[in-house]
């Protein structure tokens, strides 16, 4: 193997050196802790340094099995960042499978745009999201709800039954400092919270100002079209209104091509998008 | 500065040129095509300047040399990462008018979509330089003059080369150190333009605006029934750049390997999955869709440019026979439909 060269990497010297000036290269962080949610989705509290926003994302890597795009669902501001990650492909299987507590992942980023939380401090806001699209704005709402005015903002939760919950400690926090309405898809009999689409809860927020409250929304594709039409009805206007994207994402640096949607790349200019933006980006 | 060389000279030059520099050419492969008894002109490191094919158009287009087909990002080995070696050695280039222009493109996204430049990209691109092969007449499918890509930029070669019907070439040499050296085997000293074509064949009109409501328009429809996916179109382009990350190894347990990137097809199946099973472009309409939006609108609506640069090769190997100007037209067509429509009704 004559083509090696430049200094080796020691995963175990930890995140500052190993960046250089090669994007490519990941380096290791340190797995802090692992919440589990369901099963199928843990949050993965990991050493990093570093500036970042929620609803950025990082790649998340395991020789062998590959990268994979994951959004930062908490930032501990120059500690620590949690990724919530769904159990369904390669890398997350591996990840699953093999890696605990103390042990390091590599990863590069962060990437993207991600929610700039100032701009949702003041006045009303609501935020739809649904199943693993509450990780993005896990740290908006974190924000919000200890901000200068949680009493305006309006967190409607979904997720397909009650054992697919996630961030159980956060609902349970949040539910006393902004209002936050938590549903299911389905539910077997004898459920005792509220079951129904997150659109069913649109309609009835309580705004003030619909014409000057703010929205983020995150979900599934089709969840997405139908709460941001059932806002737009409640009287939102389309530029208060913020949604974030998932696409592959091979490279997070504008170049593999993957996430491009028309002239935009989602991990360049979103993946968060403001409706107006968004309303054109046709697959 | 301008110079005539006989054939010798010329070779004698180049091979003086070959002495410091890797020389990255058309090269006609005899026998070497898709099908049984077929040649191919692909790219390749060659010695001298018979090697070279200044007759074809090449099939495949010079960018594997920027953009390998497959490029190796950094080697793993238990709990130690390593980056392959850069290759120093200087590179010339033989390419045509449009692909000097392509290479542009390369460029754009490469090392100006985005605050970062491309690390392997701008590594390689550092050691390449470039020689125009002037375009005395149009090559099969070609629409370079449609699209404005068939003069090359300026200061985008450091020397050109044309051969006149009596065998000499035809120096144009930019480039300080290039003239110096063709002035020492030329016969004669005398400016000469590069050749190039005025206007081919096949003509493309780009549309201006593409609306929604083409999106879903059934003039795609024809593709899902045509193309079946296998991406040559995006692989000879010299304006692609797609690339999917892939993870090898080398021993059983998964500790030594190396991870690459591959050259990526926005036609083949896979291009846009998500973990779990999400998939944004199923048919090949509408994958057909997104490229040809890329190359003549939605690049433009980015960088301010067309993407495509008509060289036509995407068209001369469809093994579907989908011709990709004939693509642009009818888009065009649909454009313009869609605008004249409702006049063409009322008077229905």
């Amino acid at each position: 193997m004559s083509n090696q060269q430049v200094a080796p990497i020691r995963m175990s010297d930890g995140p500052a050196p190993v960046w250089q000036d090669n994007p490519y290269v990941p380096w290791p962080a340190k797995i802090l802790k692992i919440v589990s949610h369901t099963e199928r989705e843990h949050t993965f509290r990991l050493e990093f340094k570093g500036d970042v926003r929620p609803g950025q994302f990082f790649e998340v890597s395991i020789p062998k099995y590959g990268e994979a795009p994951i959004s930062v669902s908490g930032v501990v501001p120059g500690s620590s960042i949690d990724l919530t990650i769904r159990n369904v492909g390669r890398v997350t299987g591996e990840l699953f499978a093999n890696y605990g507590e103390g042990d390091s992942v590599l990863l590069r980023g962060p990437y993207g745009n991600g929610f700039d939380v100032s701009v949702f401090q003041r006045g009303e806001v609501v935020v739809v999201a649904g199943g693993t699209g509450v990780s993005p704005v896990r740290g908006v709402v974190e924000a919000l709800s200890t901000g200068e005015d949680p009493s305006h903002k309006h967190v409607i939760v979904g997720f397909r039954s009650p054992d697919n919950l996630l961030f159980r400690d956060d609902l349970a926090n949040w539910a006393d400092r902004v209002d936050l309405t938590v549903t299911v898809d389905g539910a077997p009999d004898g459920y005792q919270g509220n079951v129904g689409l997150v659109t069913k809860y649109i309609p009835d927020l309580p705004l003030d100002d619909p014409s000057t409250a703010q929205a983020i929304v995150v979900g599934p594709p089709p969840m997405m079209r139908f709460s941001v039409k059932g806002l737009l009805e409640l009287g939102l206007q389309p530029q208060n209104i913020w949604v974030s994207q998932e696409r592959k994402m091979c490279c997070g640096m504008g170049k593999c091509g993957h996430c491009r949607i028309g002239k935009s790349y989602v991990c360049l200019d979103g993946p968060v998008f403001n409706y107006t933006e968004s309303k054109d980006l046709l697959d | 500065m301008g110079f005539v060389l006989s054939a010798d000279g010329f070779g004698r030059a180049l091979a003086e040129l070959g002495q410091t520099h890797r020389i990255w050419a058309p090269v006609l492969k005899r026998g070497e095509g898709r099908f049984t008894d077929t040649d191919v002109v692909r790219y390749d490191f060659v010695e001298s300047a018979d090697q070279i094919d200044f007759q074809d158009r090449s099939d495949y287009s010079f960018k594997e040399l920027l953009t390998p087909l497959s490029q190796t990002l950094f080697y793993y080995a238990e709990d130690q990462v390593m980056v392959p070696k850069d290759d120093p050695a200087e590179v010339i280039a033989f390419v045509r008018a449009c692909d000097l222009c392509g290479l542009r493109r390369l460029d754009q996204m490469y090392q100006h979509n985005g605050a970062r430049s491309d690390w392997y990209y701008d590594r390689i691109r550092s050691h390449v330089h470039f020689a125009l092969m002037g375009c005395g007449h149009s090559f099969e499918d070609c629409f370079c003059a449609s699209m404005g890509s068939n003069v090359a930029p300026e200061g985008s070669y450091d020397f050109s080369v044309d051969i006149d019907e009596d065998g000499n070439v035809l120096v144009d040499a930019p480039d300080e150190e290039s003239a110096k050296l063709f002035a020492r085997f030329a016969s004669q000293e005398r400016d000469v333009e590069p050749a190039h074509v005025d206007s081919n064949p096949t003509q493309v009109t780009v549309p201006d605006e593409v609306p929604n409501e083409l999106y879903r328009a059934p003039l795609w429809d024809e593709y899902t029934t045509r193309c079946i996916e296998c991406g040559r179109c995006n692989f000879v382009c010299p304006t692609c750049t797609c690339y999917t990350m892939q993870d090898v190894f080398y021993t059983d347990n998964g500790r030594a390997g190396e991870r690459r990137r591959v050259a990526a097809s926005c036609m083949v199946d896979g291009y846009t999955n998500v973990a779990g099973g999400g998939e944004y472009r199923r048919t090949a309409g509408e994958r057909m869709r997104f490229k040809v939006l890329h190359k003549v609108y939605d690049f433009r609506r980015r960088f301010g440019y067309d993407m495509c640069v008509g060289c036509g090769r995407c068209t001369t190997v469809c093994p579907e026979y989908i011709n990709f100007a004939a693509a642009i037209n009818h888009l065009n067509d649909a454009v313009v439909a869609l605008q004249q429509g409702p006049k063409e009704d009322s008077h229905e």
